[in-house]
């Protein structure tokens, strides 16, 4: 046989084995999905009997009870504001103290759980698990323990998001630590400084800034967090959320889902140009 | 804390006196910058202090709690699910939850597919419909995953069925705005080829676009479908079906040995998801793509 019809001939084995398996990884899908679609109670005809009130509740919730659109009134719309906005704030001030305390947390751990800072393998395996069941369980979950210890209210949520914190920006952190720049390090040794020295005139330099973004990313997450922490009572406007979509208050819903959305959007944005100076200046210097 | 060099070890008085006579600049202290940063973390403590103030967070709480939980956390050993049929109930819900995410995932994906094109630069219709589907999915995205759960059981009533619906909205907002990313960030020139040949549109984006697009597409749809793994485990908390509903129940009544029972299972069903979808990720785009 000559050679251009062989390479012909592998060619086509080659072909036809990428499309055996990707049938057959379509029929493992194919059956997953239906075992699943059993498992989850899923018929067809159930949603098409439903989709018409999913269009009918957003319908509802832009309207007020008069039957005037919601934009028609904003005054009637908004009757609760200064209610929602004082709830607005305490789960704001609920994500940046939670914050603040897991940064703290992250800060120090951070140092442990980075094999050039710490030279015991078992201090460093132990913090990484530690951080790691932190940032595994999700904060709700937390926040559901810490409710029956703690009592409901804002603490809960805070020790939640703190926990949540903890994990997420210690692990960040310490690959932050592992990348710097050993020089200083080795610089702060030689003239005789202890470890706390290194620490502080050599990597907290260096990765201060990054930290800083860090945290800051962190508090746009924990902004969203704390608004459904109060689902399940640990503090915040999730609280009065949860009473208004089960009472059917629908001009409340959209009103605190606007609220929300747009606090988010706000937050985001002004975290995003402070994250932008704050990597600007790391590169500047 | 005396900087290192001030103790100077290994630099005599004279030197220092010399250096310090010849770049007087560099021995002086640093304020530039600094009375800001100082401001700063002083405002910044200033408003954490005021935080735990009016949040109620008193230290007689705080230690009465931590009490209450060592109790907690001592009754929840050895996790327990007291019998057999209890422990097969509680993997039935895990595989709910499992179902849950399947299902959510994938018909994200299928439904972002085209819409992604529309949001993307390259191969919208035009910039209006381009604006209105980006602003689309930052709504979706915007809402949490647990509100649209609660919204859902509203149309489609208690179970899993809301549970999948509130993970197709939020992923519908992931993949949307990810999809579009990527389908900006492939190549034109496999397109142009296409053209030349003389193919049509249809064939440009299937022969150009598609072959670029899909390992990476697969991708993100894998690692978000091990996150949903996480998502669809608490979704049941206020009601959407899965482990959660079982999760919380417990906590109400204390079953705390369940509780830790069925926490573990969690977190081992999450760790065995992301094994798995790494290594299929790898078989099929290959290590080099990462």
């Amino acid at each position: 046989m000559d050679s251009p019809s062989r390479m012909k001939e592998a060619y086509a084995k080659a072909v036809a084995a990428k499309r055996r398996q990707v049938w057959l990884g379509l029929l493992v899908l194919a059956v997953a999905v239906l075992l699943a679609g059993r498992v989850a109670e899923i018929s067809p005809s159930k949603f098409l009997d439903n989709i018409g009130s999913f269009t009918s509740y957003f319908y509802r919730i832009a309207h007020l009870e008069s039957g005037q659109w919601v934009i028609s009134d904003p005054v009637e719309w908004f009757w609760g504001w200064k209610k929602w906005l004082a709830l607005m704030g305490e789960t704001l001030l609920m994500a940046y103290v939670g914050t603040v305390l897991g940064a703290c947390a992250a800060l120090v751990l951070c140092f442990l759980a980075s094999k050039n800072m710490t030279h015991n393998n078992w201090v460093v395996f132990a913090t990484r698990r530690l951080l790691e069941f932190a940032r595994t369980v999700p904060e709700i979950v937390f926040a559901l323990i810490f409710v029956v210890a703690f009592s409901l209210g804002p603490l809960p949520g805070i020790l939640a998001l703190a926990i949540h914190t903890t994990g997420a920006l210690g692990k960040l952190f310490a690959e932050v630590v592992e990348n710097v720049d050993m020089k200083p390090v080795d610089g702060v040794l030689a003239t005789g400084g202890t470890w706390l020295h290194k620490v502080r005139f050599a990597v907290l330099p260096q990765v201060a800034s990054n930290f800083a973004s860090y945290a800051l990313l962190r508090f746009e997450i924990n902004v969203r967090g704390a608004a459904v922490l109060g689902f399940v009572g640990a503090g915040g406007i999730g609280q009065t959320l949860l009473e208004v979509i089960r009472k059917f208050y629908y001009a409340d819903v959209s009103a605190l889902l606007v609220l929300i959305i747009g606090t988010v959007m706000v937050i985001d944005a002004l975290t995003e140009q402070v994250r932008h100076r704050l990597l600007g200046q790391e590169r500047g210097a | 804390m005396s900087t290192p060099l001030a103790q100077g070890h290994f630099v005599s008085g004279q030197t220092q006196q010399a250096l310090r006579t010849r770049y007087p600049q560099h021995f002086q202290a640093v304020y530039q910058g600094r009375v800001r940063a100082i401001l700063l973390a002083l405002l910044a403590v200033l408003f954490f202090v005021y935080g735990v103030h009016s949040l109620e967070m008193s230290y007689k709480r705080i230690v009465g709690g931590l009490g209450e939980l060592g109790s907690m956390v001592l009754r929840m050993i050895p996790p327990d699910a007291g019998s057999w049929p209890q422990a097969a109930s509680f993997g039935y819900a895990m595989l709910e939850t499992l179902a849950i995410a399947l299902l959510g995932t994938l018909l994200a994906a299928i439904a972002a597919f085209p819409l992604g094109f529309l949001a993307a630069r390259n191969t919208t219709i035009n910039r209006v419909v381009k604006f209105f589907a980006r602003r689309s999915f930052d709504t979706l995205r915007g809402i949490d995953i647990l509100i649209w759960a609660l919204i859902w059981i509203n149309v489609v009533g208690l179970g899993p069925f809301a549970g999948v619906l509130a993970l197709f909205m939020s992923d519908l907002g992931i993949f949307g705005k990810l999809f579009s990313e990527a389908i900006e960030a492939a190549d034109q020139k496999p397109v142009e080829g296409v053209l030349s040949t003389g193919g049509s549109s249809v064939a440009a984006v299937r022969f150009g676009i598609l072959p670029q697009l899909l390992p990476v597409l697969f991708s993100q749809v894998l690692y978000a479908f091990e996150s949903n793994t996480r998502s669809a485990s608490i979704i049941g908390i206020v009601g959407a079906g899965g482990i959660g509903l079982i999760l919380a129940e417990q906590i109400r009544t204390l079953e705390l040995q369940q509780m830790s029972f069925v926490i573990l299972m969690i977190l081992a069903t999450v760790s065995v998801i992301d094994y798995a979808c790494s290594r299929i990720r790898f078989s099929i785009i290959g290590v080099r793509a990462l």
